[in-house]
């Protein structure tokens, strides 16, 4: 690939210099569903940046608003006060709730979203020709790089139904992938897998986030899920949600499984169990009252 | 990353075990008689084999052996299959007549004719209903209220709004497709999950691409539901329709020889529609299996483990 023309585009390659792209800043967020006097407070004056080039990992309790505020980054609805920006540009804000959905902030969804009525590359395809950016062979032969890079030859004309939900998963990143996004927002991607298969998705995952450097939001209630993968991870409180701790892991990138078992990264789970746990009772006793 | 990392035992996985030609290469030819294999091999063609015995047999005892008397103006099945298979029928009707045939096909025509213009209103009209709220807050409640009607309480409207016995019929015969085609498809749309319309615009689709990638085919195995109901349920309103009016179709044999004390043309009547409802209700399932690859595929999977 090395010897295509300069045209052709560095979607394998590895940039030369990290690109700082893709950083969200979360200003003063509230999301209130249904009328604000009878309405579920999900998200409550939330404040926090999801620095780019970096990896940004929210954990909190089942039920505490994390898609809610996914949703708002990505544009799925709208937020009810604040601002979210892109890269210092406006993406909703009190005169614009609802932000655009668009090829720029792409989500891989709690239980998957690849169509099953495409086949892998018609799915991985999707973005580039619907958005008319590239022609049928175009797209087609730039999927077909990015799945070998991925370790996903051979599949491509396999509709998804077909693969393990593992394999399934590494698709949708592909697809996401294929589009430059700035952010990756990942919406418990690995929730139902099993634990063997979820730490290989780790390392899959961690790979393409050093070759391509793009920004991801990732949700989970895993904590050990969220140390190993972040830069960054946001403890949130229960339901209404807003940042209790936010930590930067200094461990250092590249990182692969031989982490989990260091003295520092105990450190850091023993650091955070406590508040974890303590939002979890919260939630549970909520949850408890709800009933 | 070593080399010894689980990732890359997982991509050999991936390229040896699923891209297996087996699965890939797969034609819905060679996909049907797979099945075919399988089920020759499952319990079901013996049990049903047995179902059927064990029917024809007590119909038998019934009418010929015991005589009970409910059933005493039955014809017995050796009475019918003599009459359906003779050169000569008693009663005028058999395999080797050509108004067997006759009455067959006027009845498929108007089926399908049916059938042909349910889908092609029902389909859209569903399409949009669950679509497009607005839409739906308009027409459905018309809907809804004219759907209870049964076909035979239009009968008269259809005779005064339509000339001669041929449209009628086929109007009739369309209502209940139709009805059944729309709601299915609607419900279709209403299914399909979120995620994916979503994850369609996050892929910077338009609206319309959306309605084109993702509405349609998400929609598709309700329709295909909805069309084998449809094709049913025109049997099922067109015997109502024949035996009103016309001259011709499976459903006035039946009724004629009801009058003209025919008693075994009845049951070749009914036998015959059976057969020819089945094997309509099956087209529809094979088109369908062909149009939705990804389905047959999954289940045929799911089939095999
Ligand atoms: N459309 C909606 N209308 C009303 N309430 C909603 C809606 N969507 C979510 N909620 C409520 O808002 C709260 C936050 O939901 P959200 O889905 O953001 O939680 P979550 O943190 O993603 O949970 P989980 O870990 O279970 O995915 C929940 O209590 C939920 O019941
Ligand atoms: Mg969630």
């Amino acid at each position: 690939m090395s010897a295509q023309p300069a045209t052709a585009r560095s979607y394998s390659a590895v940039p030369a210099q990290p690109l700082r792209k893709g950083g969200v800043r979360i200003a003063d967020v509230v999301k209130v569903y249904g009328t604000s006097e009878a309405g579920i407070l999900a998200v409550d004056h939330c404040t926090f940046d999801v620095p780019p080039g970096e990896i940004t990992v929210v954990v909190g309790p089942s039920g505490c608003g994390k898609t809610t505020l996914l949703n708002a980054i990505a544009g799925f609805h709208s937020i009810s006060s604040g601002n979210i920006y892109l890269d210092d540009e406006l993406l909703c804000g009190p005169r614009k709730l609802k932000a655009q959905p668009g090829p720029d902030r792409i989500v891989v969804f709690q239980n998957g979203a690849l169509f099953p009525w495409k086949t892998n590359i018609e799915n991985v395809t999707f973005g580039p020709i619907m958005q008319g950016l590239l022609s049928r062979a175009e797209a087609y032969e730039k999927a077909r790089d990015m799945m070998a890079d991925a370790g996903l030859r051979g599949i491509e004309h396999n509709y998804p139904g077909e693969m393990s939900s593992g394999v399934r998963r590494r698709v949708e990143i592909v697809r996401a992938l294929m589009n430059d996004p700035k952010i990756l927002l990942l919406d418990e991607p690995y929730r139902a897998l099993d634990s063997l298969t979820k730490s290989v998705m780790h390392e899959a995952l961690l790979e393409v986030f050093y070759k391509n450097r793009v920004t991801i939001f990732f949700i989970t209630h895993d904590l050990e899920e969220a140390i190993f993968l972040g830069h960054r991870v946001v403890i949130m409180t229960t339901r209404p949600c807003r940042p209790k701790k936010i930590l930067d892991i200094d461990i250092p990138h590249p990182r692969d499984y031989s982490v989990l078992t260091t003295k520092r990264f105990r450190e850091f789970m023993d650091e955070t169990a406590a508040a974890v746990h303590e939002e979890a009772l919260k939630a549970f006793a909520a949850g408890e009252k709800e009933r | 990353m070593t080399e010894a990392s689980p990732l890359r035992a997982l991509n050999r996985d991936v390229s040896l075990g699923l891209a297996d030609d087996a699965v890939r290469g797969i034609s819905p030819l060679a996909l049907a008689i797979h099945r075919f294999l399988l089920w020759l091999r499952s319990p079901r063609p013996y049990l049903m084999i047995v179902g059927f015995t064990l029917f024809i047999g007590f119909w038998y005892l019934a009418v010929e052996v015991w005589k009970l008397p409910r059933f005493s103006e039955m014809p017995g099945p050796t009475e019918v299959v003599r009459e359906w298979f003779s050169r000569n029928p008693t009663y005028g009707l058999s395999v080797f007549t050509p108004e067997y045939y006759l009455h067959i096909w006027v009845s498929t025509r108007r089926v399908a004719i049916a059938f042909f213009l349910a889908t092609a209103i029902g389909v859209p009209l569903g399409l949009f209903l669950g679509w497009s709220e607005r839409f739906k807050q308009y027409v459905f409640p018309v809907f809804e209220l004219l759907r209870p009607v049964p076909p035979l309480a239009w009968v008269p409207l259809a005779i005064v709004m339509f000339k001669g016995s041929e449209t009628p019929i086929i109007f009739l015969t369309f209502l209940a497709s139709f009805y059944a085609t729309a709601l299915n498809t609607m419900l279709g749309v209403e299914s399909i999950d979120v995620s994916y319309t979503r994850a369609a615009s996050c892929l910077g689709a338009t609206r319309w691409q959306v309605f084109r990638h993702v509405i349609v085919p998400g929609a598709m195995p309700f329709i295909f539901t909805g069309l084998q109901i449809s094709v049913g349920v025109a049997w099922f309103s067109l015997v109502a329709g024949e035996m009103v009016s016309g001259q011709y179709g499976l459903g006035y044999v039946i009724n004629t020889s009801y009058t003209m004390v025919r008693y075994p043309t009845i049951v070749i009547g009914m036998i015959t529609l059976g057969i020819v409802g089945y094997v309509t209700s099956a087209a529809v399932r094979f088109v369908g299996d062909h149009l939705m690859q990804w389905r047959t595929r999954e289940l045929a999977l799911g089939g095999d483990r």
